[in-house]
This record gives structure tokens, C-alpha cells and sequence, in this order.
């Protein structure tokens, strides 16, 4: 089809302006979540609260934090269903650290060691994950539910399947904590994506996370090592993950091996497609990502606030997993 | 002719945006006629065949299909209208049956249930046409490029079609099997039913059509009877310059100005892949063009995929300047200073969703970036400077690559490797697909290249190609290397003795 191209070429680029039909399907995503803030205002008691605004940073950071990583793993075209297991094993460690013998008996030692533990917990599950794809050429979606699967019994092995309560307030800062009256997560949300995305843009790992992601054959003959870009990529995730199951550790003053990060991989996965995010791959929008996350919870606070049934907003969000991926499809027209 | 021509194409406007694809394009095919369709890359050819089967919506104009005006939505009701497309690129579905993919969107029912004996009988008529007895129960990626493409069209004709078009049918034929198609081209006309035939390959319009219309710059230059035009007739007007001066310069940008050093580069002895390359010897000394020749099969791109590492081969020696052994991954190959630019240019060459600065710059990152981070204003000068050598004709160099012509992207991928400084350059059909004057850059280009030194290993099935361009051509046959022709072997009589050589009726 070379020559189709020739053609085409002249009508999406060459004609520069940008008109208003354009530009709604160019931030589509931020319109929505603009459209979502003007609803809320309306229809939602109390909804411009600095209390509301809390609340949503709180529980949004998370579903962002995580989200950023499915971004990088979706733009490799792959995903990343072990998540939230790893979340849960992740928020597990940390505690278990903590609150052995050794962490009663030099606190200060044993927050940094907790922290440490749970992200290099992330960091090996989102090696695992990449080592299993290249190793056995098995496809994202089967090699991660191993973890999916693994990493929730070993958290649940970990605590003997019980609730873990602490009492800690320097580790629980990472979840109540705030910083210039901004809760804490929702700053490293932000870092997060900041950081992610400047690699992206600019670093030759970014260049080639996107050519792996567009077109794997091409990039290993340009002497990509397509291995090596799958491996740092979810290994990246792991490590968000494993950062996002202490947070979600730290709000609740307890690991629970069962409930941490309980269906994350779906709002992970929606608030990337949301953010404009590509299954094929070839594509990292991580700010995109960030308000994604953003709708997803703020749907979910909308009906809840509202009085709309927990069942019923599962299906909202099923509702607007369908918008997304529809409003891009006509996007990559 | 009194009859109602069964196409006609009147006044035919289309933009993208600001930009005229079409201006005043008109177009008529008479009952039973193989009509070619030529023009340059971006001529207009791939808006007109996209307006007439409904992909595109025109901005003004008339269609009348055997004298009724039409107006077609998508591809499928045109293909009900009787317009039936066969693209350039094979696009089946790989692991169904051959049967279903003859049959689909019109398959034969009984009691609501698709009646399995009765389409398999019907595919298998279908194929006979076409001089094809297969197994229609077997999945599709089981046959080889060629029979698929022949379904393809088995397929669209299977649509009692009163107009087929063919973009680029030929593409991915040997000899023999073009000799297939064409006798099919020749019962459909007989039958009555019009054929509108695209290729770049003008000596298979003088085979099979009837009539051909040029078109350059959205608008239609000249339509003339086949036997009333030259071939160099045709290309100055595809690309509107003067015959003379065309037959003066060569056919091709190629001048063969310089010869090769002494300084051996590559050397490759009875290189095996324990499947189709069998026994292939190559060397290619500094500053030489080595062409690679041999028919579809040959084991032509798979040789030189074992010397840049894509693949491992299972026998052989070879030895790439100090370096003494096989390669095991392109990125080792990269490294030693070789560059490969591949002949599927959409699946293994280009990164789609990147800009064309992206993709130019990829396979030397390593070099640019300066711990990980890419220099920004470095990269984007390299960039312009190539965009400039090469003539890359874009919207800038953010505009992603996929919205460029076969010509600009392969330029762009030449580039890709002109930036890593190789000392060898291996082309495997650098110039298929691209419009004549695309074409004559990048011949020049190659020339200019390996003027200065660089040493090229070309693949190409065009002997007018290898004839101007190479200072000796490599033939393989079967995965053999049979011949190496140089001086005043070299010439196009010589060559397709040697390539064709034994191997008549091996193809298929």
C-alpha cells in the first residue's frame, strides 16, 4: 500500500490547521474529565470541598501510580494482569519487615529496609514477568497471570491469610502524609509520571520501548535488544506496583493479602486506554495516563456519592473502557 | 466502440485538508477491457481506486457503472455493485481454510448453517480458473505468498465482478505465476468483465492490457491504446520529462563510474541454512555494488538476513573484515559496521507511529545518546542534514512516518543506516514499490554511496537494476551460488540465462 500512503499523507498533516472537531479528538480525554468535574459540580452535594478533593487524591494516586507502569507495558505491546497480585505482595512485605524482631528493635533501619524489600519484591515479580515473555516467547497476557495467581498466595502465605495490623506512623506517611497540604501518594503520582514520561521522550530506552512497541521485527534488525527493553519495562511496572501496594498499606494501617489491589489490573489497564494508550502498542501517553486515572475515579466517586450501587458503577466503568477504546478507534482512522 | 463503457469516471475531485489529491480526474473503461492505470507515487492512482470502491468519499464528480450513476459507501457495497479490489498487500485471514477464505461474506447456506461440502466444491472451482488444485480444507499461511495472492483474486472474482481492480497484483509472483495471472486477466476480458490493472512494472502492461491512462499530479496526463506507446514514452509522461533525455541518462540513476578496491569486506563461503540456502559464496570487495540475483526462492534474502545476524545459519564460513565469524545478533552486526536495509519495508523497516526523525536515528542511538539521554538539538540537526542530502519529501521531521510515500520512507531508512557510517550497506530490493523518479534518486544515491567507498551487497529482481548498477552480480539459484557475472558478462541476455538457467519449472 505504498502508494495509498502517498495520498493520505496529504490529508492528515500537510493541512496544519486545526479545527475544532480536531481538537476535541486530540484531548478528548481532558475534555471528558472537565465534562466530569462541570457534572459533578452540578449534580454531586458537597462536591467542592477541599474534603472531596482529598479524598479523590487519596484514592486516585494509586490506580495512577499503577497505571503509569500498564502505560509503558501496553506501549511494548504487552500487559501486565499481575499488578494488583503484586501490590498485594508488595503491602505485605513491608509490614512483615517492620514488624519482625529485628524492625521492633532498630525502627529507623528497618522503615528503609521495609520500603526497600517491597519495591525489590516489585522489582523481581516485573523481572519475572519480562524473563518468562522472552524466555519461553509466551504472550503477556498468559505469562502474567502466573504472578497474577503467584504473588497474591505468597503475600497470603506471608500473613496466614490475616489482616496485619501496624502501627506505624513514619511508614504510614507514605499514605496519609502530606506535603504542603497535598497528600503524599498523589505527589509521587505526579513525580511518577513526570519522571516516566521525560524518559520517554527523551532517553534512547524511551525511543526504543516505543520501536519494540510499533514494530518488534523492525526494531531488532535496527539492533534493538528487544529482550532486554521488555525486561526493564516490567520490571518498571513491578516496581510501581510494588510502591502502589504500600500506599494502599499505609492509608489502611494494615496489609490485607486478600483485598490489596483486588481488580487494580482492570483500572490500570482502563485508565491507560482511557489516557489514550494503544493495545498494539507503539504508543506511551503516561500523562494520558494520569487523567485517565483521574476519570476512573472520579466515575466511581460520582455514583458513589450519588447513592448508586457498587454493581452498578462497575458497570459505568465497563461503559466508559468502551467509549475510550471506541473514541480511539476513530482516532487511528 | 458503441458500447456503454462500464466505467466512467467524470470531473473527479478530492482534498485531504488543503491538499488536492485529485483535480480533474476522469477515467473510462470499456466492457471486457484490462485498462492500465500508472502515475508516480502520489499521482492519485490510490485515491482513485479508494473513491471507486467506496473507501473514500469523492468532493465532486460522477461515477456511472455500465451507464448508471453509482455511489458506493464502502467496499462492500461497491463489491455488490460488482467493483471487486484486490490491494498490494495479501489481506486474508491466515489460519482459516482456503475454502473459507474464497467463500467469506458469501457463503453458501442450508438451514442457516454454512453448507461446508457445497463451498468447498465452489472454491475449488473457483481455483481451477486459475490453473490451482489444491487442498481447499487446508489453512491459508500453509500456501505460499504467491498461491494466496492468487486466491485473493480468485476471491474478488468470485464476486461476479463486471470490474476488478488490481493494485500492484504481480508484486509477489515469479515468472510463472504472472504467466498464470495474466491468462487469467485474459478469460476474465473474454468473459466481458473489465479489468483495472496497476503496477509500476510497465513491461507487464505491454503483456496484458489493452489501454492505459497516466496520471501525474492528481490529474490524468494521456490515455492510449498499449500498441500506439513505448515504454519510454510512458515514463516521460509519468514523470514529465523529455524521452530523449531519459534515453540518454539510462533507464536507471546508476552510471557505473568507478570500480571496487582490492580490499576484500565480506567473504562468505557455502553458507547453509539446512533448509533453502543450501551452498551460497559471496564476496564483496570495498567501494564494489554486488548484486544479488536469483528468482523468487532463491534464498536470496535469507543469505544476506545470516550475514547481518537475523538469523543463524547452519553451515559456513564467513569473515567481515577482522571479524572471522557469523554474527549472532544484527545489533553484533551493526557494531562491526554493517547496515540492512530489508525489503518489506512496512513490516521490518519502519517504526509506524514514529516520526521520521525517530526512525531515522534509530539504529544509531546507541552512538547518539550520551548516557541514555538523547542530545535533542544533535539529533535534530543530523536529521535536517539528511532530510536535505536525501530530498525526503515531508511536512517536517516530527511528521510520523507512515503518512510518507514508499519512496520517502525508504529514503528515510537508508538514512537510518547512512547515519551508523557502515562499511558495508546490504540492500535487499531497495528500490520495489517505488515510483520512477524516487527510484533514480536512490539508484544515484547507492552510486554516490559506494563512490565514496562504501561497499554494497543489492538484491534486486530488476536486471536493468543490477546490469547499471552492480560491478558484479552474484547469482543464486536454489540457494546456490551458480554464477558470478562481471564486465562484459554482465549484461541483461547473460543474466537471465543464468538465473533462469535449470531453474525453469522449478518455481511453484
Amino acid at each position: 500500500m505504498t502508494m495509498t500512503k502517498a495520498t493520505d499523507m496529504t490529508g492528515s498533516s500537510a493541512s496544519g490547521k486545526m479545527n475544532f472537531g480536531q481538537l476535541a479528538r486530540d484531548n478528548g480525554t481532558f475534555l471528558a474529565l472537565i465534562a466530569l468535574i462541570l457534572i459533578n459540580m452540578i449534580i454531586t452535594p458537597n462536591f467542592l470541598q477541599v474534603q472531596t478533593l482529598y479524598v479523590n487524591l487519596t484514592q486516585v494516586a494509586t490506580i495512577a501510580i499503577v497505571a503509569i507502569g500498564m502505560t509503558l507495558v501496553i506501549a511494548s505491546a504487552g500487559i501486565d494482569l499481575s499488578v494488583g497480585a503484586v501490590m498485594a505482595l508488595s503491602g505485605a512485605l513491608a509490614p512483615f519487615v517492620f514488624l519482625s524482631e529485628f524492625g521492633m528493635a532498630s525502627p529507623g533501619l528497618a522503615l528503609v529496609l521495609s520500603i526497600a524489600v517491597a519495591l525489590l519484591a516489585g522489582l523481581l515479580c516485573g523481572m519475572f514477568n519480562g524473563w518468562l515473555i522472552n524466555q519461553f516467547a509466551i504472550q503477556p497476557i498468559v505469562a502474567t497471570l502466573v504472578l497474577f495467581i503467584a504473588a497474591r498466595g505468597l503475600a497470603q502465605v506471608l500473613t496466614n491469610g490475616n489482616l496485619q495490623v501496624f502501627d506505624n506512623p513514619a511508614f504510614e506517611f507514605i499514605g496519609s502524609g502530606r506535603v504542603l497540604g497535598i497528600p503524599f501518594q498523589a505527589l509521587m503520582a505526579v513525580a511518577f509520571a513526570l519522571i516516566l514520561s521525560w524518559v520517554v521522550r527523551r532517553t534512547a530506552y524511551g525511543r526504543y520501548l516505543l520501536a519494540v512497541g510499533g514494530n518488534a521485527k523492525a526494531a531488532r534488525l535496527s539492533g534493538i535488544s528487544v529482550n532486554r527493553v521488555r525486561l526493564a519495562t516490567y520490571a518498571i511496572c513491578g516496581v510501581l506496583a510494588g510502591f502502589a501496594g504500600m500506599v494502599v498499606s499505609a492509608i489502611n494501617s494494615a496489609s490485607d493479602a486478600n483485598q490489596t489491589g483486588q481488580l487494580m489490573e482492570l483500572d490500570a489497564i482502563a485508565a491507560a486506554v482511557v489516557g489514550g494508550s494503544n493495545l498494539m502498542g507503539g504508543k506511551a501517553p503516561i500523562i494520558g495516563a494520569l487523567i485517565g486515572a483521574a476519570i476512573i475515579q472520579l466515575v466511581k466517586y460520582t455514583l458513589l456519592a450519588n447513592g448508586v450501587h457498587d454493581a452498578v458503577a462497575l458497570i459505568a466503568k465497563a461503559v466508559i473502557i468502551i467509549l475510550a477504546v471506541y473514541f480511539q478507534f476513530n482516532r487511528s482512522e | 466502440m458503441v458500447d456503454t463503457p462500464v466505467l466512467k469516471m467524470t470531473a473527479i475531485r478530492k482534498s485531504f485538508g488543503d491538499v488536492p489529491a485529485l483535480t480533474d480526474a476522469a477515467l473510462t473503461i470499456r466492457p471486457g477491457e484490462v485498462h492500465a492505470l500508472i502515475g508516480q507515487n502520489g499521482a492519485g492512482k490510490s485515491t482513485m481506486i479508494k473513491i471507486l470502491n467506496g473507501a473514500y468519499r469523492k468532493d465532486a464528480g460522477e461515477i456511472e457503472l455500465d451507464g448508471q450513476p453509482v455511489r458506493f459507501s464502502s467496499p462492500h457495497e461497491a463489491q455488490l455493485g460488482g467493483i471487486s479490489t484486490i490491494f498490494q498487500e495479501v489481506n486474508l485471514v491466515h489460519y482459516r481454510s482456503v475454502t473459507e477464505n474464497i467463500v467469506l461474506g458469501q457463503e453458501p447456506k442450508k438451514f442457516g448453517m454454512i453448507d461446508w461440502p457445497k463451498a468447498h466444491r465452489r472454491a475449488e472451482e473457483v481455483l481451477q480458473r486459475f490453473g490451482l488444485n489444491l487442498d481447499v480444507r487446508q489453512p491459508l499461511h500453509h500456501c505460499n505468498i504467491a498461491v494466496q495472492q492468487l486466491i485473493a483474486i480468485a476471491r474478488a472474482v468470485s464476486f461476479d465482478a463486471r470490474l476488478v481492480i488490481m493494485d500492484e497484483p504481480t508484486s509477489s509472483l515469479d515468472s510463472q505465476e504472472k504467466q498464470v495471472l495474466f491468462r487469467v486477466i485474459r478469460d476474465l476480458s473474454a468473459q466481458g468483465v473489465a479489468v483495472m490493472y496497476v503496477s509500476h512494472h510497465l513491461e507487464e502492461l505491454f503483456e496484458v492490457c489493452d489501454r492505459v491512462t497516466v496520471m501525474r499530479n492528481g490529474g490524468m496526463i494521456a490515455t492510449h491504446e498499449m500498441s500506439d506507446v513505448t515504454k519510454l514514452g510512458l515514463v516521460s509522461e509519468m514523470i514529465g520529462r523529455d524521452a530523449n533525455q531519459i534515453a540518454e541518462s539510462g533507464a536507471t540513476g546508476f552510471g557505473k563510474t568507478h570500480a571496487g578496491s582490492k580490499t576484500v569486506v565480506l567473504e562468505l563461503q557455502n553458507l547453509s541454512n539446512g533448509t533453502n540456502v543450501k551452498d551460497a559464496s559471496l564476496i564483496v570487495h570495498q567501494g564494489e555494488v554486488v548484486g544479488l540475483a536469483g528468482l523468487l526462492g532463491a534464498g536470496r534474502t535469507e543469505t544476506v538476513a545470516m550475514i547481518f545476524g537475523a538469523d543463524h545459519p547452519a553451515g559456513g564460513n564467513m569473515a567481515f573484515k577482522e571479524h572471522r565469524s557469523f554474527f549472532r545478533e544484527p545489533a553484533e552486526a551493526i557494531n562491526a559496521g554493517i547496515g540492512y536495509c530489508t525489503e518489506d519495508r512496512k513490516a521490518e523497516g519502519i517504526i509506524p507511529g514514529l516520526s521520521i526523525r525517530e526512525n531515522l536515528t534509530l539504529a544509531m542511538n546507541p552512538r547518539l545518546a550520551k548516557r541514555g539521554v538523547i542530545p535533542r538539538m544533535a539529533e535534530r540537526e543530523m536529521v535536517a542534514d539528511f532530510i536535505d542530502k536525501l530530498s525526503v519529501k515531508c511536512a517536517g521531521m516530527d511528521q510520523p512516518i507512515r503518512e510518507l510515500s514508499g519512496g520517502n520512507q525508504q529514503k528515510v531508512l537508508l538514512a537510518r543506516w547512512m547515519a551508523t557510517q557502515p562499511d558495508l550497506l546490504i540492500l535487499d530490493e531497495p528500490t520495489r514499490g517505488i515510483d520512477v523518479g524516487a527510484k533514480r534518486e536512490i539508484q544515484t544515491l547507492i552510486e554516490g554511496l559506494s563512490a565514496a567507498g562504501l561497499s554494497v551487497l543489492m538484491i534486486s529482481s530488476e536486471f536493468e537494476e543490477l546490469v547499471e548498477g552492480a560491478n558484479r552480480v552474484v547469482v543464486l539459484q536454489e540457494g546456490k551460488t551458480i554464477a558470478t557475472l562481471t564486465g562484459g558478462d554482465l549484461n541483461e541476455d547473460s543474466l537471465l540465462a543464468a538465473v533462469a538457467g535449470e531453474a525453469e519449472g522449478a518455481a511453484l
